[in-house]
């Protein structure tokens, strides 16, 4: 058994940037990564993902993308480069292969459980990812069984599905991307399409996402947000990282001959039933879409930077047939397999404290939680709409670090 | 955003504050609504809505209301009332259109008038059973409104559509439900 300050879960980039701020207070830690560093984005993400944030984002506390094209957006694989490279960079101090089994409050402090050793910790960070379990409609489990099921988390690439019709469930930036994908491998895909979110790669000549940045929208903190827990369930925007900076959205999906549907909503034995509402949630993604470049727009005149960029633009709203078929028979389209784009879970089953909320995620606010000592990092909407991206772990690192020494500072007092 | 005086006569606070009230006590919010309906000749009928269930407990309207259905003289009934598919207009219509002025209240847009005419169209093959291809209920609806607003264009379609996105009756016609009925 060892006894320490601080225990961090999770060797991912929230870990190392907690583990940055907690080396600059002098706070004795450690780092519990069930596998390896940035294990998730080695072992659980699909072949061709990209990051959704340009290169020129990629950054993390003390450390920022060195490489040669900041317009680019990082692979999975070159992500876990990053990654590794900020680990070394910052000497952390990364156990790995210590998959933690259980956490449980004693009088001495936190009593945390690996598959190998067991710690005892004044402190814990939870930053063991967001994205740990695959997350699926009630209704799911009627899917035919003769009808092959995929999740994000296992799917890697199209040649992994069977030939033949696709069903893609979820317009996340996963769900069209895996959609894109699927249908130009030769596998026609049906798109069923909630509330999603729309944007353009590219705005007046400069990627959203910076765009975003620079007008400060990422940088609006959770405090400012009407609807917190609305905020923290949107979906993914629409965008994918390519070379061409295309943008993805239905309407591009629409004239590859994806076929648009509603939101899936019931299955009975071989028929799926969508949702008749798939018009007001196109028409809610573009208002939406059109007020976020209305805000850019007017950012950029307040600022007398219109000649800096490119004119303002307006894209066209997304288009819908005028009845969008309400059921799909799965064995008549002989559709092949499906795939369940419809969101990730994080894992807390092995933490062992009254914390978490009705849906299983952790109850906190700008991640200090209401059970002293505890901390989260890594989840949806932290503390800034930018905590979602790896440059948003910086400011929740830093603040959720300061309340953490705080926090052990008035305990060595008492 | 408190200090207006926008006034559509919706009590956004009271609203606001059952939320945050039911967030806590999730059981309090499960509500169970009520209609009877007693035949009274031919395809006539005279349904009621009084009691409902909310709040843990029994619930009683002010007074009982009552609808009269029947059907039009060209389909061979004496119109002592409104079609019950022409009812499922006016839910819908009723229920968006609560939803405009709560969302209109709570974004501080003052209402001047808000119109709306729906129309469902409908095959009578369906339920005559004349081709079995063709469903029995509407095969679409067009929901046609006229708001007057101190609001853009682009705000008033936002209101709209967020008052699509909450609605109850929206829900109920654009996506499946289980009913299920039994005999005595």
């Amino acid at each position: 058994m060892r006894t320490i300050d601080c225990v961090i879960v999770g060797a991912g980039h929230s870990g190392l940037a907690a583990s940055y701020f907690l080396e600059q207070s002098g706070i004795e830690h450690i780092i519990l990564e069930r596998g390896e560093i940035a294990h998730s984005w080695k072992n659980e993400r699909w072949d061709s993902m990209c990051l959704l944030t340009p290169n020129h984002q990629a950054r993390l506390p003390g450390f920022g993308y060195s490489g040669d094209n900041p317009d680019g957006y990082l692979t999975a694989a070159e992500t876990v480069k990053f990654i590794e490279e900020y680990a070394r960079f910052i000497t952390a101090p990364v156990l790995c292969d210590q998959e933690v089994l259980s956490v449980d409050s004693t009088p001495l402090g936190f009593s945390i459980v690996t598959n190998d050793n067991e710690y005892v910790a004044s402190s814990l960070v939870v930053a063991s990812g967001a994205c740990n379990r695959p997350s699926f409609p009630p209704c799911a489990r009627k899917m035919p069984a003769s009808i092959p099921g995929f999740h994000p988390l296992e799917y890697r690439n199209p040649e992994q599905l069977p030939s033949g019709k696709v069903l893609v469930v979820g317009a996340s930036a996963t769900g069209v991307q895996l959609a894109h994908e699927i249908h130009i491998s030769g596998r026609p895909v049906i798109l069923s399409v909630a509330e999603h979110v729309r944007l353009p790669r590219v705005y007046r000549g400069k990627d959203i996402l910076w765009m975003m940045e620079t007008v400060g929208i990422l940088d609006e903190g959770y405090e400012e947000i009407d609807d917190l827990v609305r905020a923290r369930s949107i979906p993914s925007p629409q965008l994918m990282g390519t070379p061409e900076r295309k943008s993805i959205d239905l309407n591009s999906l629409s004239d590859l001959g994806i076929q648009i549907r509603g939101q899936l909503m019931d299955i009975r034995d071989y028929e799926i039933l969508f949702s008749g509402s798939l018009k007001n949630h196109c028409e809610l993604a573009d208002l939406k879409m059109n007020r976020l470049l209305r805000t850019i727009d007017e950012w950029i005149s307040k600022q007398g930077l219109d000649a800096e960029f490119d004119e303002p633009e307006r894209f066209p709203g997304t288009r819908v047939e005028e009845s969008p078929p309400l059921t799909l028979d799965l064995q008549k389209e002989n559709i092949q397999s499906v795939v369940w784009a419809t969101g990730f879970a994080p894992d807390y089953r092995w933490l062992n404290l009254p914390v978490l909320d009705r849906k299983g995620r952790i109850r906190h606010e700008a991640g200090i939680t209401d059970w002293p000592g505890l901390y989260v990092l890594g989840t949806t909407f932290l503390t800034r709409r930018k905590s979602t991206y790896i440059h948003g772990a910086e400011d929740d690192a830093r603040e959720v670090c300061e309340h953490l020494t705080g926090y052990l500072r008035k305990r060595s007092v008492a | 955003m408190t200090d207006t005086t926008v006034d559509n006569g919706v009590n956004v606070g009271a609203l606001l504050d059952a939320r945050e009230a039911l967030t806590g006590t999730p059981e309090a919010g499960k509500f169970t609504w009520e209609a009877s309906c007693r035949w009274i000749s031919g395809t006539h009928s005279r349904s009621t809505c009084q009691a409902f269930y909310g709040l843990g407990e029994k619930q009683s309207h002010k007074q009982e209301f009552t609808f009269e259905a029947d059907h039009p003289e060209v389909l061979a009934a004496e119109d002592n009332g409104a079609t019950p598919v022409e009812l499922v207009l006016v839910g819908l219509a009723s229920c968006l259109t609560a939803g405009v002025a709560a969302v209109a209240q709570r974004r501080d847009i003052q209402l001047k008038s808000v119109k709306s005419t729906l129309r469902g169209s409908m095959d009578l093959a369906g339920i005559l059973g004349i081709d079995s291809d063709i469903r029995n209920g509407f095969d679409g609806i067009n929901v046609h409104f006229e708001i007057d607003a101190d609001a853009s264009h682009e705000d008033i379609r936002a209101l709209v559509a967020q008052s699509q996105k909450r609605s109850a009756v929206f829900d109920i016609v654009t996506n499946p439900t289980q009913v299920t009925v039994e005999v005595n």
